[in-house]
């Protein structure tokens, strides 16, 4: 950022107040310490899963690590683009994806700039770094392209959909196990976290000045207003709900457990 | 003491709530150098209490109303001892105001055809207080303030005037002090508009802040203005009484006006034993009428519970009075089982708030406990309806500080649109009698190293009184011998002991030194505290009639007789006394707008 | 009803040139506030304590200060809601400059306030503006702001790094600007002055301004979001800027 010119002297303008790292006596540190176990938590299953390349499938039920599956070395290809010169997990081809949009994501953001970064590590602590430059250069400018991550995170959650009223389809007929269930539950979920993001909010009605011009826009923007004030909570459950999809279809196909059928 | 700091400007506006910030707007419209001074920060004003609406005969709601409806309703309102050419004008000027403020940013809540929505209040014959919610007067001041930074006007903050300065008979500027550094400043300026509100701190009961101390009023009597109709103190019927610190925080009319009613300790909607003849014609008998003219404008009548405030904040009174009142010493006011929740924090979603925060009632659930409070004072500097010119030159007065509007009891709403339409005008004028001028004028400068010198005797005492125990003393006095029910002898006592903390507060002691110390600027407010607080028992004690806001026990009739003058206060040789001024009669075609019904 | 108590509330008195935490012993009662107490203080302990204050009803948002750490409306903090039994810390807020006790210089707030370019409405017609309810909710909000400047006071950009000062509006002026972007009948565009000069690129929606807002606006998530999805329409989505270019040629306008 060039330099600013400060003709009232706004910079220099904190004199002799009190000092002190934080006068606040709750447990502020908590909610930091929890967002990072459970963060560290998913990113350390979640590489092993992307990388072990088995047991994701069994059919009819997928892993959300690895769907859509876009390699023909799959277990059950969805739509195999890439040859068989792909020799590694399939997972890695279409994690970037969803991974990027959670990365960019505005509440993810505030989750990792507070807990990793302690950026405040939290409202009213007093934050350890000399200097602070925000989300003004590289790499934390490109946080402004979240929307293009929205694009391409858009269809996930229908292809898990598809997986979902696949797993509908068992070898021996038509029928509900538990593990159909739970990718449907999963589908929803992750539908409810992309549809809630704020940049779907904005481009879906919020650049609108006048409302009453864009019914339809409107509908759109007040639909996805009241998801988005849930948007966190969404973000978390969601979560938790693709590890705990890839765990449930992992022991299914190890033969840990076996899948209650319903009917 | 010489080496003060001086400011030159064409008009000074002291005060910056909604009065103050038109009146400047208008004077730097003109081309007037302008400069406000305001004793808190700026956009803290009281107008960002006002919460109701800003009345003004759009006629969006009800096509039937007219400046002429609304003039006939301010009239009657105030018991007809209103200036009627300042209500005429008011009446008039109130919805181009209003639409005015359009135009710099304001978003009034909407009609379904995209117009200014209008809400009921008390006194009002149509729906007719344009309104966001219940914030109505921070969205006024907030867009007041915009326009205003936007225009290169000074604003000198934390500022308070304690004396305005005179050339002869002339207003020349005014000197005071920051609150920040304890220095003083001087303002020199041919033309002082006073915006400074009310007198509402000289209660102990009040909605009113630390600023209400009544600056404006005793200001302009120092410098030798009249003024008029201090004996009338509005008694807002809304107020917090628990818990005791939150006593007298408002609670707004909106809550009737969207259906709230009063009860009384059994329950009993005791409104209906309390219309007086005047309002007989025009005022619901029975509560299924009073709760169809919510759906039902022409079919019923309005419910008592919408009467003028003088006459309801006195049915609270008795009610109280005579035992039937509520544990804590009020009457509850009930919109839950009136209105479903949805509904309630929509529309007062501030009033939802400030029971749920403050005294852990939800207002969707249970009934508020509300009782009188200090609100207003109609009384002011006596003005030309046509300048807001006050009677000393060079000086103008807008909003509360000006008296004559409201005659003997202000309607909800009509402050709102009378600091616009009325701080419009004093800044115009302000601004045009300044160009009149021409030439700087000078006050002498042992006018300002005098008014120095006493303001920093506080300091000089080692031992005296305590500036907080004299103020609570007067508030004390003032709420029970000049409150809402008044005698003889207890104002005459009231006078009495006014005179001794008078004395008193001229022993008054500040410790530690000038730096931003609450303990001298009260023991300073006190001045102006006390002198209109007095003014005000010498102006109830000459009125011996029961009119509006005035309830004299011992003449509990209204007189024709003091329908026909205004209890006029002035100076001499500093000291105030009490005098009569004929009202201007009103002529033949507004008083057939009046007594129509 | 009304229980008295004694407490112990620890207030920082000082100035310009320096101070510290002083303790004062006061009675309190039931349904009392912190702003309260002060003034008990005030009129019986230490008459110059400085305190700045207004309506005592949350509406003037005069009397911010850090209660216990965390930035309050001293009006708005019931006592009943402290752990009593300790002192209670009242400091005056930290991200500007003091003047005396609890009072502090936020000429800071006032100077950002007249760089904010003012609001340039579309021509009137003859029959009045038209708005729709719809249209101006989401502004509405924005206008519950009472300037208490919790949200400057907590924002981490400032309050601990006093450099950004200058070219760091912060969250009471980002909503402002949200205000006049998103108004139905504002005609200006303060994209690129927000994002070159006013600092909008800074904040990292940490959200410390939305828990300590005292009329519960949704500063982050409906004002600061909002404006940097607009902001990246402008700046930094090649589509949208296409879009426009193309829209523009359509319309034979320049930008």
């Amino acid at each position: 950022m060039a330099t600013v010119d400060d003709p009232e002297g706004l910079a220099e303008s904190r004199s002799q107040g009190p000092r002190f790292q934080t006068l606040r006596r709750d447990a502020w540190w908590r909610p930091m310490l929890v967002t990072i176990a459970v963060l560290l938590g998913f990113i350390v299953y979640g590489t092993w899963v992307a990388f072990t390349n088995e047991n994701y499938f069994v059919d009819p039920y997928v892993s959300p690590f690895y769907s859509p599956c876009l390699a023909s070395n799959c277990e059950h290809a969805t739509l195999p683009v890439i040859g068989d010169w792909w020799t590694l997990s399939p997972a890695l081809l279409i994690l970037p994806f969803p991974l990027g949009f959670r990365l960019t994501c505005y509440y993810y953001r505030k989750a990792y700039y507070r807990s990793f970064w302690l950026s405040p590590p939290a409202c009213s602590v007093v934050e350890p770094h000399r200097s602070y430059t925000g989300e003004t250069r590289f790499p934390l400018i490109l946080q402004n392209v979240h929307r293009y991550f929205f694009y391409l995170a858009l269809p996930f959650p229908i292809i898990l959909f598809i997986d979902g009223i696949r797993a509908f389809f068992f070898p021996d007929g038509f029928g509900m196990g538990l593990g159909t269930l739970i990718l449907l539950t999963n589908a929803v979920l992750l539908g409810a976290y992309t549809i809630s993001c704020h940049s779907c909010r904005h481009l879906c009605g919020g650049h609108v000045d006048v409302f009453s011009r864009s019914p339809l826009r409107y509908r759109f923007w007040q639909f996805v207003s009241r998801l988005n004030i849930r948007h966190g909570e969404i973000a978390w459950v969601s979560l938790f709900g693709v590890a705990l999809t890839d765990v449930y279809v992992r022991l299914v196909a190890t033969g840990v457990i076996s899948d209650p059928r319903l009917f | 003491m010489a080496d003060h700091e001086v400011h030159e400007f064409d008009v000074i506006v002291i005060g910056a709530g909604g009065a103050g910030l038109r009146a400047a707007i208008e004077a730097r419209a003109q081309g007037a150098k302008t400069a406000i001074v305001c004793k808190s920060l700026l956009g803290k004003a009281h107008t960002v209490m006002a919460e109701g609406g800003v009345a003004a005969a759009l006629g969006t709601v009800y096509p039937e109303d007219n400046w002429k409806v609304h003039f006939r309703d301010t009239m009657r309102g105030g018991k007809m001892l209103n200036n009627w050419r300042l209500a005429q004008i008011h009446a008039q000027e109130a919805p181009e105001r209003v639409l005015e403020l359009e135009e710099w940013g304001a978003l009034w809540d909407r009609t379904e055809d995209g117009r200014v929505l209008q809400r009921d209040f008390g006194g009002h014959r149509y729906a007719r207080l344009a309104h966001v919610g219940d914030r109505t007067g921070l969205e006024m001041i907030r867009i007041l303030q915009h326009k205003a930074v936007s225009m290169d006007i000074a604003v000198f903050m934390e500022c308070t005037i304690v004396r305005l300065l005179k050339d002869g008979d002339r207003i020349a500027g005014a000197f005071g002090y920051w609150r920040e550094s304890g220095k003083f400043v001087e303002f020199k300026a041919p033309a002082v508009v006073l915006a400074t509100g009310g007198i509402g701190k000289a209660y102990k009961i009040t909605s009113n802040s630390w600023e209400y101390t009544g600056d404006g009023h005793a200001l302009g009597l120092w410098a030798g203005a009249d003024l008029i109709d201090m004996e009338f103190v509005q008694f807002h019927p809304t107020g917090m009484v628990w818990p005791p610190s939150v006593m007298g925080i408002l609670v707004t009319e909106g809550v009737r006006g969207d259906g709230g009613i009063l009860r009384n300790e059994s329950g009993e909607r005791f409104m209906f034993r309390c219309i007086p003849e005047m309002f007989k014609a025009e005022t619901a008998d029975t509560e299924e009428e009073a709760d169809r003219w919510f759906t039902d404008r022409k079919g019923a009548r309005r419910p008592p519970d919408l009467l003028p405030r003088d006459e309801v904040a006195r049915a609270i009174v008795a009610e109280i009075k005579e035992g039937r009142g509520t544990p804590h010493g009020g009457v509850y006011l009930d919109i839950a089982s009136r209105r479903d929740p949805d509904y309630i924090t929509r529309r007062l979603p501030g009033m939802y708030h400030q029971f749920k925060e403050l005294a852990d009632v939800d207002i969707t659930k249970e009934p508020m406990e509300i009782g009188p409070t200090c609100h207003y004072v109609m009384g002011g500097l006596k003005v030309d309806a046509e300048t807001a010119a006050a009677t000393v030159p060079g000086l103008f007065a807008a909003g509360e500080v000006a008296g004559g509007m409201h005659g003997a009891n202000r309607l909800g709403g009509n402050s709102l649109s009378d600091l616009l339409v009325f701080g419009r005008r004093a800044g115009l004028h302000g601004a045009g009698y300044a160009r009149s001028i021409g030439a700087r004028l000078e006050a002498t400068s042992d006018q300002c190293e005098e008014i120095a010198r006493d303001a920093v005797r506080p300091f000089d005492r080692s031992e005296g009184e305590n500036p907080y125990g004299i103020q609570k003393e007067l508030q004390d006095t003032m709420q029970t011998l000049v409150g809402i029910i008044r005698t003889e002898e207890e104002l005459l006592k009231a006078l009495d002991r006014l005179g001794e903390l008078k004395e008193r507060a001229t022993h008054a002691v500040a410790e530690g030194n000038r730096l931003y110390n609450p303990g001298w600027h009260l023991a300073l407010d006190l001045k102006s505290l006390l002198t209109v607080s007095e003014v005000t028992a010498l102006a109830a004690l000459e009125r011996k009639e029961s009119r509006g806001a005035q309830t004299r026990d011992d003449y509990p009739k209204m007189d024709p007789e003091f329908g026909k003058v205004n209890v006029v206060i002035r100076t001499k040789d500093g000291e105030p006394y009490v005098d009569q001024a004929p009202l201007e009669p009103l002529p033949q075609d507004l008083r057939e707008l009046v007594e129509a019904t | 009803m009304a229980g008295t108590s004694t407490v112990t509330l620890r207030i920082w008195r000082g100035d310009a040139t320096g101070g510290g935490f002083e303790d004062h012993e006061v009675e309190v009662s039931s349904g009392e506030v912190v702003l309260d107490v002060l003034h008990r203080i005030q009129a019986t302990q230490a008459p110059d304590l400085a305190v700045r204050w207004n309506c005592k009803a949350g509406r003037c948002g005069s009397c911010s200060a850090e209660v216990n750490g965390m930035p309050r409306l001293t009006c708005m903090t019931r006592m009943n809601i402290l752990d009593q039994t300790e002192p209670i810390t009242v400091a005056p807020m930290r991200t500007f400059p003091i003047i005396k006790d609890l009072v502090t210089n936020v000429s800071f707030n006032y100077e950002m306030a007249k760089r904010v370019p003012a609001f340039q409405p579309k021509p009137k017609p003859p029959e009045g503006y038209r708005m729709a309810q719809q249209d101006i909710e989401r502004v509405q909000e924005f206008r519950k702001c009472i300037e208490c400047f919790l949200c400057q006071n907590v924002c981490h950009v400032i309050r601990d790094h006093e450099e950004n000062k200058p070219q760091f509006a912060g969250p009471r002026l980002f909503i402002r600007y949200a205000e006049l972007e998103m108004h139905p009948l504002d005609t200006g565009d303060r994209r690129e002055l927000l994002q070159a000069q006013m600092g909008l690129g800074l904040c990292n929606i940490t959200k410390c301004c939305s828990e300590v807002c005292p009329e519960e606006i949704h500063i982050t998530d409906n004002g600061i979001i909002p404006l940097k999805e607009r902001v990246v329409d402008r700046r930094y989505d090649p589509i949208a800027w296409l879009g426009r270019k193309i829209k523009m040629r359509r319309s034979g306008r320049a930008e």
